[in-house]
């Protein structure tokens, strides 16, 4: 009988916040990534309303679980197994997709797999580039994160190099956008305008960048300050804001940081693959630099195409995957939402061993951070 | 006919078996924290008791509230996604008529009231003009603005008991059991009445605050 194992079949479900996304892969291959976005329904608010995402996840779950098996043209009995982000994300977001994929993988007879946002932004670059390589460093950016990742072995060593301190990055495009009233949210729309704009116009401020601030931290709280001193001053002095330009500089400022920080972490790391992922990760600029600046320095940079930066549930099913192919203990059926689930556990192992000879040995290896 | 019900609108985490006549296993939790834990193990649980495997259900029944949301959308999306897996109908049925269904004032004479609690200082309550009928939509009050209305009628539930000067004449249940619920729609199916999709009972809109513009951050 041929081995599932070595290319499982695993459908994936992302709720951590307002994407209801639902994804089947096969192994490393990505045969479908269905997402139903209630991002409209915030754009009034400035920012995503928690239980205005959670309501949208109840709603849009079964049709688009349904679409997801249609495009990959797979029936859910064949599924090796059922992945969902148990955190971080909102916990009341997160629980409609527990409660999902619970009941789905219960009802199928099929292992169950909660799994870590974090980790699974980073595994979805192997649906567009193969096998990720070991160790791999890895930039999230998003408007809910922003850290350097180490991973060894994404199913179960992954090591927090650094984060912000304060505002994750892609909150302050969002918060740039809205001082600017380009609306929300803000890293697309400031993208375009910076695009015709002057990333040299202004200097802004790079954060956390002097000889004694920690070298892998990021702090954008005092960027966007001064972005936001700088408008208001022309607007008390009766000029004109040249939003092109804003929106160029403040964009520089702080791709300028993270694309820094993350060529100095694999240098001194001595990591030859740089992966950058999260919903920022779509932000041609971050792109373009990254690109530079690995190239200088000899680092492969891997960066999944846009679709697959933001949250999806391709991404979940990935790393559902990696599990079911490495032979990953499941988890329990009381698991939980924990939506600050620490970025070391890649997923939430149930409490009884696998009963599979194999399976115990490799159990034994695993926990190198618990 | 063999029904799995299910309801997670009020603190219990409540599940029964139904069989068209009976209800052959149940099992309910207080703990309105751990909704989302503690459903799926008390399905299994139920199942196992009953000697039978989901794949024996021939129709899924949900409570669907009023209730506090996040623990509301815990029964409705598992009856959902029961549903999709095991292309059996789903049944929603309003919690409060679980709660009349149940109670012993349902034997007694003359109309009533079912509150539960919906926090905030507020209840969410209808009337009945007995354990089948109710005779006004759900909806969510301030337990003293509703004191006119429900003066002299007894009343049923958590909501009830937490507000006595509202509800001088309160009762047991306190919270609704899956198998009144499943009891309930055993009765309607067999006697031929349509039960209709689950849709939440929310009542309330979204606590969302549209925000003011940006806080200026120059100094004075
Ligand atoms: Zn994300």
């Amino acid at each position: 009988m041929a081995d599932s194992r070595d290319e499982p079949l695993v459908l994936g479900i992302e709720t951590s916040c307002d994407e209801t996304g639902v994804g089947v892969v096969r192994g490393t291959t990505l045969l479908a990534d269905a997402v139903a976005s209630s991002v409209d329904e915030h754009a009034r608010f400035g920012g995503v309303v928690p239980e205005v995402a959670s309501r949208a996840h109840l709603e849009a779950m079964v049709p688009t679980i349904d679409r997801a098996l249609k495009e990959a043209g797979v029936s859910a009995r064949d599924l090796d197994g059922i992945a969902v982000t148990a955190g971080p994300g909102l916990a009341g977001a997160l629980l409609v997709g527990v409660s999902a994929a619970k009941a789905y993988a219960y009802a199928l007879g099929k292992p169950l797999y909660g799994v870590n946002h974090l980790a699974s932004h980073i595994c979805v670059d192997q649906l567009e580039h193969g096998p990720l390589p070991e160790p791999t460093m890895a930039l999230l950016v998003s408007g809910g994160h922003s850290s350097l990742l180490l991973s060894a072995d994404i199913t179960s060593d992954v090591r927090p190099l650094g984060a912000t301190i304060d505002d994750a990055a892609g909150e302050a495009f969002d918060k740039i956008a809205r001082v600017l009233d380009l609306g929300f949210p803000g890293g697309p729309v400031i993208d375009r305008y910076a695009r015709e704009g002057d990333p040299g116009a202004i200097a802004f401020p790079r954060g956390l960048t002097g000889p004694r601030d920690p070298a892998y931290d990021f702090s954008f709280s005092g960027l966007k300050t001064a972005v936001a001193r700088w408008i208001e001053a022309r607007r008390a002095a009766g000029e004109d804001v040249p939003v092109r330009d804003v929106a160029a500089s403040f964009q520089e400022a702080v791709v300028d940081v993270l694309t820094r920080k993350a060529v100095r972490a694999c240098k001194d790391e001595g990591v030859d693959h740089l992966m950058i992922g999260g919903g920022v990760a779509a932000n041609s600029r971050l792109r373009a630099l990254a690109q530079e600046r690995c190239e200088a320095a000899g680092i492969r940079l891997r960066v999944p195409r846009p679709k697959l930066c933001t949250d999806n549930g391709a991404m979940v099913a990935a790393l559902g995957a990696e599990m079911v192919a490495r032979n990953r203990a499941a988890s329990d059926w009381d698991l939980s939402a924990d939506s600050s689930l620490p970025v070391t556990d890649p997923h939430v192992p149930g409490r009884t061993p696998a009963q599979d000879h194999d399976h115990v040995h490799e159990l034994g290896e695993e926990n190198l951070y618990s | 006919m063999l029904l799995l019900a299910l309801d997670t609108a009020t603190p219990a985490v409540t599940v029964a078996l139904h069989d068209g006549t009976d209800v052959i296993a149940s099992s309910s939790q207080v703990d309105a924290r751990r909704h989302g834990e503690l459903l799926l193990p008390a399905v299994d649980r139920v199942l196992d008791g009953a000697g039978l495997t989901l794949d024996a259900v021939t129709a899924v029944v949900v409570g669907t509230g009023p209730g506090p949301y996040t623990g509301l959308r815990v029964g409705l999306m598992t009856a959902d996604t029961f549903g999709l897996a095991l292309g059996v109908p789903v049944y929603g049925v309003c919690t409060l008529d679980g709660l009349a269904y149940a109670s012993d004032l349902a034997a007694g004479q003359g109309p009533f009231v079912v509150a539960t609690d919906a926090r905030r200082k507020e209840v969410y309550w209808a009337t009945y003009a007995d354990a089948r009928t109710r005779l006004t939509d759900p909806a969510v009050d301030r337990p003293a603005d509703i004191a006119e209305r429900v003066a002299g009628l007894p009343a049923v539930g958590a909501g009830a008991l937490l507000y006595p000067d509202t509800f001088p004449v309160a009762h047991e249940p306190e919270h609704v059991s899956a198998a009144a619920l499943a009891g309930l729609a055993a009765e309607r199916l067999a006697a031929g009445e349509e039960l209709p999709r689950p849709r939440p009972l929310y009542l309330r809109r979204p606590d969302a605050q549209v925000p003011k513009n940006y806080k200026v951050v120059t100094p004075k």
